[in-house]
Formats: C-alpha cells, structure tokens, sequence
C-alpha cells in the first residue's frame, strides 16, 4: 500500500514540476494529457465495456466548437467566456453522447465500431459545411490575455486538472458496482440482460461518462491549437480518433493504467520520430502500429501480466524445472 | 436545395443524367467492395487497406501508361500486380491477424493502409495523377444526359466480374474451399482443405479486384497516395447494407450508393455529399439493427 | 531488495532519450537559422513540396554567393525543416518547437492559409518575424499581426480579373450585367474559402449573379453532380478553386461530361500540369497566377524571372510553378531586410521587413500596415495551344484573349 502511495506522490510531484523542469516542452506536455485523457475515455467503453469505438472524436469536436462559439459570442471577457464555454461543451457533449446512445449503442461488435466510424466522418463533414461555426475555413479561438508563457502553463494545468479527475473518477467508478456492470456487458451482455441488468442505461452512462470529459478536452485543445479545422482538428478521425485506440491497446485496455502509460510511451515515441525522421515519421508510425497490434496485441500491461504475474497479486504454481 | 429539386423537376433529363452516372460510378464502387465482402467473409476481417490498394491500382497503371502501354491494359496488370502485392501482405501480416479478435486487424490494416499510402508519397511523390483513356463520351437528349465510355466499361466490368467470381465461388475447386473455409475453417481444415493457402488466395484475390477498380478509377478521376480512405470506408458501407459475402448485394448496394450520393450532391450541395452518405449509413445500420431488435436479436 | 520492473526502466531509458532529443545543438557559428514547419506529407505535400524546393534554392542560391552581409559580417543561411502533415493541429505546435526548442529567431511561413492561420498567433505571441509566402487568405491581414508579412497577392484578388473580364466582355456586347451568371465551385478549406469570399465581392460589386456555389470537401474525388448543375444552368463563367485535384478533376470530368462554358478560371493550373496532362482540353482555360517566368522583374541573386526558371529547372527538372517563386522571394525579402538591420535582434529585423521596398524576380515587394504585399498585381494566364500566355492585367499581357470558349463538339 505504501510503495502504491509513494507511486502516485512520485506521479504527482513529476507532474507538478514537469513544465518548470523543461519550460521549452510545457506544449508537448500539454498534449501528453491531452493524449492520456484519449486513452483513459475510449477505455470505458473499449476496454471495460468492450465495445471498439472509432467515433469517440465526435465528442472532442462537439466540445472544441461549443466552447469556441461560446467565447466568440458571449460577449464575456477571456476567462468567464472560456469557463462558461468548457461548461457548455461538457453539458452538450454529454447530450449529445445521451441522445445518440440509444441508437448506436444497441449496435455490436463490428457494426458498432463501423457505425461509430460512419458517425465521426459525418460530423467532421456536417461541420465543415455549416456557415455559422466557419464551415470549412475554421474558427479562430480568442487570444490568450495574460503575459508570454502564461498560457502554456495555464493549459498544462488545466489538462492536468482534468486528466487526474478523469483518473480518480473512473478509479472509482470502476471499483463499484457501474464497474462490473461494465465488465458484465463485455464478458456476456446476452447473459447480463438476462441477469436484469438494465444494459442500455448502463452503456448510454458509460459513454456520457466518456463524453464528459472528452468534450472538456475538446474546449480545452481548441484554446490551446489557437485554431479548430472541422477535419484535421475537431473530428480529426483519422489521426486522434485512432491514436486513442492504439494507445488504450498499447498500453493495455481493460485496466485502469494501461491507457495512461500507452498514451505516454506512443506520445513520446511520436514525438522523437517527427523530429528526427523527416517526411517518414508517418511510415515509422504505420510499422509501430502494425507492429503493436500483431506483437502486442494484449498490451503492455497485459503483457507484464503474462510474465510478472505475482506482480499483480496473481498466484502462480512454480513450474517443475 | 428548393432551386435544385426546382431544375430536376423542370428538367427531368437532368435526372436521368445524374442517376446514370451515379449508377456508373456505384459501380466503380462495388468492384472494390467485392473483396471487402469475401475477405471479411471467409476471413472475418475487415480490410482497412482496401482504399490503398484501389490507390496503387492507380498507380501503377498511371506507370504503365507513362511506358507507352495502351492505358486498358492498365485494368488487367494492375489485378496481376496487386495479387502478387497481396499474397505477400498475406504471408508478411495477415497470416498474423487472421484467428485473432476482429478489432486486432481493423487496426493492423489501418497501420498497413498508413504505410502504404506514406510510402507511396515518399517514393512517387504526391502529384495529382490521371490517365487519358481515350475513349469518347456518349450523348442523350440533346446533351443533357452525357454517359462516358469509360465508366460504361467500368460498369460493364463489374458485372462481368462480379459474375465470374459468382461462378468461381459455386463451380471452382478453389471457389469450393473458399466456401468451406468461411463456413466452419476448422471443419474444412480436417477434410484436408489447406486453410492458409485459400486466405492467402482470398486475401490476394481482394487485393486484385482493388487493383482492376484502381485501374478505373485513374481513368475515371485521378488519384493521389491519400485518396485511399473514402474507397475503403464506401466499400465498408456497401458490404453492411449488402451483408457478408453476398455477391449480387454487393452490385446493387453499389449502384444505390453512387446514385444516391451524386442525387444528394446535387440536391444538398456538394459539401454535404460525403455528410449525407455518412448520415445514411448510420441510419441503416440502427434502424436495420431496431428491426432485429423486436426480435431480440442483433446485427451479426 | 526489489529491482525496478522493467516497464520503469524502459519508460525511464525514454524520458532519457526524449531528454538527448532536447540538448541538439542547431545553430554552427557564422550561420542564421531560419525555421520552417512545411507540408512533407498529407494532402498539400505536392504544393509543400515547391514551397521548400524554393526556399532551398534561394538560400543555395545567396550562400554560394557569399551568404548575407549583416553588420559587416558574411552569414550563411541554414532552415531547419518539420513535416507538418498539412494538419494545422501539427503546424502550431511546429512552430513552437522551432521557437522554443530550437532557438529559431525568423520563421518562413508554411504552405496554405490554413496552416499560416495556425502558426501566425504563435510567432506574433513570441515576437517571431514571419515572411510567408504561401498564406494567401485575406482573414491573416486583419488580426492586427505585427510580425507576420506576405510576399504574395491576397486571396481577394486571385479571381478577381477574370470576373471582371467576364463582366467587360458582356459590357462590350451590350449584355446587362444583372444577366451575367457565375458559377462557383471552392473545395471546402480555409483557402479556396477565401477564393470564395473574393469572388462573392466581386460579383456583388458588378453586380452580376451567382448562381452555383458549392463546397467540394477535400475527400471527394468526383464532381459530376456539381457540373450537371453548371450544364441545367449554362453560367456564363465558371470558377474552380481546389488546390491541384480540383484543376485536374475540373478538366477531366467538364471534357467528359461535354460541359460547355464560356469562360473558365481556376487556380493552381500550373501545380496540376493540366497543359501536360490534357493537351487540348486544357486550352482556353483562365489560370490564376502569383507570377509568370515571361514577367520582366528582375535582381541580383536571381536575375531575371526567367533566369530563376532557367535555374529551378536545372536544379529540380521541372518548370516552377509560382508556389515555388514566390517561397524563393521570400528568402531574399529576409535576406534584404537582414542586411538593412544589421543585426538579427528580432525586433529591428521586424521593422527592416516593414520597411521593405525592393525588386525581385517574383515582382515589387513592399509591405503595407498589415503585412501584406500591395506592389504586386496578380496575373491571369490563358492556355492558348498548350501554352501559358498572360491575358491580364492589361499592362503585362502577352497576348489576347480567346472567347468564348468552343463548344466540345467543335474542339
């Protein structure tokens, strides 16, 4: 229990002091939460719930472009305009995320992973093509008003916030009873349907939950971009809406740090390869990822699992030499 | 929208003119969805490459056409080199993913699909690319409904191919086995059917069909290394509203969708085509998914 | 005693190399670095590609010249490069990496105004001199941008000229302008968007009528819906602004289909090589052009325009398309300010630039408040016989126009 507390005091003191550590990569770390809270959302349904999404990205832009109208039409100074607006695209991520779950929701396997898919790409084009959040031009955020550096920092922070939030809350939801329920519906949701639980209710939470919090991510990068494209920012499917696949796989879906270490090792990976491979780090990036799923397809914790198994609290007969 | 529908009404060639040719282009569609339904059929996996090899079908017809070979050649090399690219794919990766959860390979074909398509940037550069097939342009109605030959052979293509593999599937030795292993591949292992060598052969098959659709496509539009996704994703489609391995469906889910999608171009405005296409496929797949539901029983 | 497990280790051995990553040391003494987030890869890689073909040689250019005299110093030019992957998502970030990590103190912009919008809040906020070359949208020019400058035409004007020629040409045979039809057809991105924006003004200014505007989304690769409505509504000009698959697209499918229009005007003509790929097809279509090779401008590193053709073929083995020439200008704008400042403090380089008043190969540069270019006019080229031949503005035309444009059935 000890050495778990000093784990976490440990994360939280390197998270603290990280952007004044490396003042110069305060952006990059930005983005490092950016890409955990991916991670941790799509794994309540992915991972805990066991239904594959490609279309979680329709929160995120539904969020970087309610908050983003919000400060453009409120009327409000920076911060209550940018405040109001992560409310905002918290509440209509969510709405949105209720209102669609009936329907997709009761889709499965494959046929809910290519209606989620359908559903991403319908939203970037839908956005791309409405004149009032800038159709295909994009919209522009306001300015960040405080002095130079202030607003990395302020960012850096507020993912920060956010992504820890995210953490406990899915730690706790996933400790309690919504956790099995989830479990349940992955393991068998015929059998858990026949148990009495009430599955669509269940699913339609579990995606509210994911939509919350990705939605505040959405008004967040917005601001932190400085510019929100309909296809390669908001409903940016073919980029972050797989990446938050891949790093959940990579890391190891179903468990509560995998996605937080996928996100952390594909992100830093990332990064080194865009900067010393130029124009084929996205050739380096299709081999990883062929190469994570054909190699690694139980992740990196799960992986750990297989060979550490005491590590993990399991119990293993000591195999005859 | 109202002003469109207007010009339709007042101008029924017109109508005609775009259902035709969306028919026509449905069709360039439904060749590349073809291997789309059989793979993901015999072999239960879905093909996210699909696109990429419909890109290099492309290519290498643009190539060939740049070494002086009549460009309807094109059709016939580029199946002949994308089966070869194919098996290797097959024996490299596939082979890899092929008894593994379904999710696993929608991910490594989408690593392979990024692959290809950089790779390809890197090698040939992304320069917009078409090839003059030299055919000439049919003309209705006084010019209000244009039909292009080369799209009339693309449809007459696909029917004829979509025949043959029909034909293949029932008749052939091979067409057999492919049946037998997408039936129950442990069954067909025990009666002696080489399972690996009809994936492979599945696999590569998929990879030519996209090659000869590639073919037509660069002499239809153009291409470049990043047009791959949206033939992937219409194949996708066609294969959901058509169900699996279902050959006849494939053809007229195909045309329906390229009718439909160059009907709402018109009517919606082009920037909401690709919306409404989308839109509809969501709405296919709950509402036939509602319909089970009463059932209780779900899309499989 | 418990070892670290290993996924500690190797999360720690790649916090180690992530930290080797930062300490690469950049710049070499008697050198200037430059920084430049350009599109390697993703749908603007051709056009990404020009744009750092024109900066390389530019800068190879000046430094087998001597490099740039600055304080009665000689300096090399070095530019060090990122892919940006034509995201914007990317191009921000670059162009803090650069500023940031890499210590860059001058910036050359990036290719396309979606990608120039991303990176100008981030160079304005640190105070970074920008000279783009490729960021043509009007909305850069009034945010109030100090150090962001442009050596290229705005947006607004790349159409403009031929919708004023269509409204000459029906003023000269005594049509009403009221009855003049425009047909306009942006692919949906920042860009062709403020084509779009340009050309509405114009038209509302002339007052003449719009009758087709739609959006292509960049993944469509078909415009056949599109063009059966130019042929329900026989405009009297039609406008395609899509990057290099919207030109090619246009040519291919309005021969295929027999679509007769009077007047046609695109942009990036010359980056789809359609006088190559559709010989004869292509003819009588309107080009909107930054600069054209036959133009008289000249200067010391280049020589003429047609000299700077003469080299970037020799150099790359095909002929620049303007994209190319106007990334090479941009060079030497930074180049000539530098000299003039003396110094690389960023903030006497960013006056030097706004007082810029010089002659290029590309044409007169010299900016105004905002950073844009006003001493360039755009051109309009016409493809007469496979051949790009400047039919405005009227002062530099090589040629006369043609039109209307034949129907298919007698070309």
């Amino acid at each position: 229990m000890n050495r778990r507390l000093a784990l976490y005091g440990a994360a939280a003191l390197v998270s603290l002091a990280a952007p004044h550590l490396l003042p110069n990569y305060v952006s990059q770390l930005s983005m490092l939460w950016v890409m955990i809270l991916f991670a941790l959302t799509w794994d309540i349904l992915g991972g805990q719930m066991g239904y594959n999404s490609f279309g979680n990205i329709v929160f995120f832009g539904v969020g970087a472009y309610a908050c983003a109208v919000i400060q453009r039409d409120a009327g409000l100074a920076y911060f209550p305009g940018l405040f109001l607006g992560l409310a905002v695209a918290a509440v209509l991520a969510t709405l949105i995320a209720a209102i669609l779950g009936s329907g997709i929701l009761g889709l499965r396997g494959h046929y809910f992973a290519i209606g989620t898919l359908g559903l991403g790409i319908a939203a970037g084009e839908l956005a791309s093509g409405w004149d009032y959040i800038g159709a295909g031009s994009g919209l522009v955020p306001p300015l960040y008003p405080g002095e130079l550096g202030g607003r990395e920092l302020f960012f850096y922070y507020l993912f920060m916030v956010l992504a820890v939030v995210t953490f406990v809350t899915l730690r706790r939801l996933y400790a309690g009873r919504f956790g099995l329920c989830l479990n349940a519906i992955r393991d068998d949701e015929d059998k858990a349907e026949a148990m009495g639980l009430p599955t669509t209710r269940i699913k339609t939470l579990a995606w509210c939950v994911a939509a919350f919090f990705l939605g505040l991510t959405g008004a967040g990068m917005g601001n932190l971009l400085g510019f929100i494209d309909p296809r390669d920012v908001a409903f940016a499917g073919p980029t972050f809406g797989v990446w938050m696949v891949l790093m959940a796989i990579l890391g190891g879906k179903g468990t509560l740090w995998g996605p937080v270490l996928g996100a952390v090792v594909f992100h830093v990976t990332q990064e080194l390869f865009w900067t010393y491979l130029l124009g084929w780090q996205r050739v380096a990036l299709g081999l990883l990822i062929v190469g994570i799923v054909v190699f690694f397809p139980q992740g990196i914790l799960g992986w750990a699992r297989e060979h550490w198994p005491e590590r993990f609290g399991h119990r293993v007969e000591e195999k005859a030499s | 929208m109202w002003a469109n529908i207007n010009i339709l009404w007042e101008a029924p060639g017109f109508l005609v003119d775009l259902l035709a040719n969306g028919l026509l282009i449905g069709s360039i569609f439904a060749l590349a969805a073809f291997g789309m339904a059989l793979v993901w059929g015999v072999m239960n996996i879905i093909n996210i490459v699909q696109g990429e090899y419909v890109m290099l079908g492309g290519f290498v017809t643009f190539y060939l056409v740049q070494a002086g070979i009549p460009p309807l050649f094109g059709v016939p090399v580029a199946a002949a080199v994308l089966f070869i690219l194919g098996w290797g794919m097959y024996r490299v990766v596939i082979h890899r993913v092929v008894d593994k959860d379904m999710f696993i390979s929608i991910l490594a074909t989408f690593g392979i699909s990024i692959l290809l398509a950089q790779l390809t940037n890197e090698l040939f550069g992304s320069d917009v690319r078409t090839v003059e097939a030299g055919l000439d342009t049919l003309q209705f109605l006084d010019g209000m409904v244009s039909i292009s030959e080369i799209k009339l052979l693309a449809f007459v293509l696909t029917l004829t191919i979509g025949l043959t593999l029909w034909l293949f599937l029932k008749r052939s030795r091979l067409g057999q086995a492919i049946r037998a292993t997408a039936q129950n591949p442990r069954a067909a292992r025990i009666l002696g059917i080489d399972t690996d060598r009809v994936f492979a052969a599945t696999y590569a098959l998929n990879a030519a069909l996209c090659g000869a659709a590639g073919a037509l496509v660069v002499m239809a539009w153009a291409i470049h290394p990043y047009i791959g996704l949206p033939y992937t994703v219409r194949s996708f489609m066609i294969v959901v509203t058509a169900g699996l391995g279902n050959i006849g469906g494939v053809v007229v889910a195909g045309l329906g969708l390229g009718a439909l999608e160059n009907l709402a171009g018109f009517v919606l405005g082009a920037e909401f085509q690709i919306a409404f296409v989308f839109t509809l496929m969501v709405v296919i797949l709950v509402l036939r998914n509602l319909l089970l539901r009463r059932q209780r029983k779900y899309l499989k | 005693m418990q070892t670290k497990p290993v996924w500690v280790k190797s999360l720690s051995g790649l916090f180690l190399g992530l930290g080797l990553a930062m300490t690469a040391p950049l710049q070499a003494a008697e050198t200037i670095t430059l920084g430049a987030a350009v599109s390697l890869t993703g749908k603007y890689s051709t056009a990404g590609n020009h744009t750092k073909k024109g900066y390389d040689l530019a800068v190879k250019l000046i430094n087998d010249g001597g490099g740039v005299n600055v304080g009665g110093k000689k300096y090399q030019i070095a530019v060090k490069y990122y892919d940006d992957e034509s995201t914007p998502a990317r191009g921000a970030q670059l162009a803090e990496r650069l500023i940031k990590q890499d210590g860059v103190k001058f910036l050359l912009g990036p290719y396309s105004s979606g990608l120039t919008k991303a990176i100008a809040p981030v160079t304005e906020k640190y105070g970074v001199p920008m000279v783009e070359a490729n960021g043509a949208s009007r909305s850069l020019f009034n945010k109030g941008y100090r150090y962001l400058f442009a050596v290229l035409s705005t947006s607004e004007q790349y159409l403009q000229s031929a919708v004023d020629l269509v409204a000459e040409v029906a003023k000269s045979n005594g049509r009403p302008l009221s009855s003049v039809k425009v047909a306009g057809v942006f692919e949906n991105d920042p860009f062709s968007q403020d084509i779009r924006a340009g050309v509405i003004d114009d038209i509302s200014r002339l007052g003449l009528k719009l009758v087709i505007d739609d959006k292509l989304p960049p993944d469509l690769n078909d415009m056949a819906a599109t063009l059966t409505k130019v042929k329900a509504l026989k405009p009297d000009l039609l406008v395609v602004s899509g990057h290099s698959k919207g030109a090619t697209l246009a040519i291919r499918q309005l021969s295929e289909m027999k679509v007769n229009v009077p007047m046609l005007a695109m942009t990036h003509c010359e980056s789809a090589k359609i006088h190559k790929t559709f010989p004869g097809k292509s003819d009588y279509t309107l080009c909107a052009t930054q600069w054209a090779e036959t133009m008289s401008y000249r200067d010391d590193v280049f020589g003429s325009a047609g000299d700077f053709a003469k080299t970037f073929e020799a150099a790359y083995d095909y002929v620049p398309p303007y994209q190319a020439a106007e990334s090479s200008a941009a060079v030497l704008v930074f180049a000539d300010a530098f000299t003039r400042a003396g110094s690389f403090d960023p903030v006497k380089v960013r006056d030097a630039l706004a007082a810029t008043d010089m002659q290029t190969f590309y044409g007169f540069v010299k900016f105004d408040a905002t950073g844009k270019n006003i001493a360039k006019p755009m051109a309009l080229r016409q493809i007469q016989g496979g051949k790009y031949v400047v039919v405005a503005p009227v002062d530099k035309a090589a040629g006369e126009l043609q039109h209307p444009i034949p129907t298919w059935d007698k070309r």
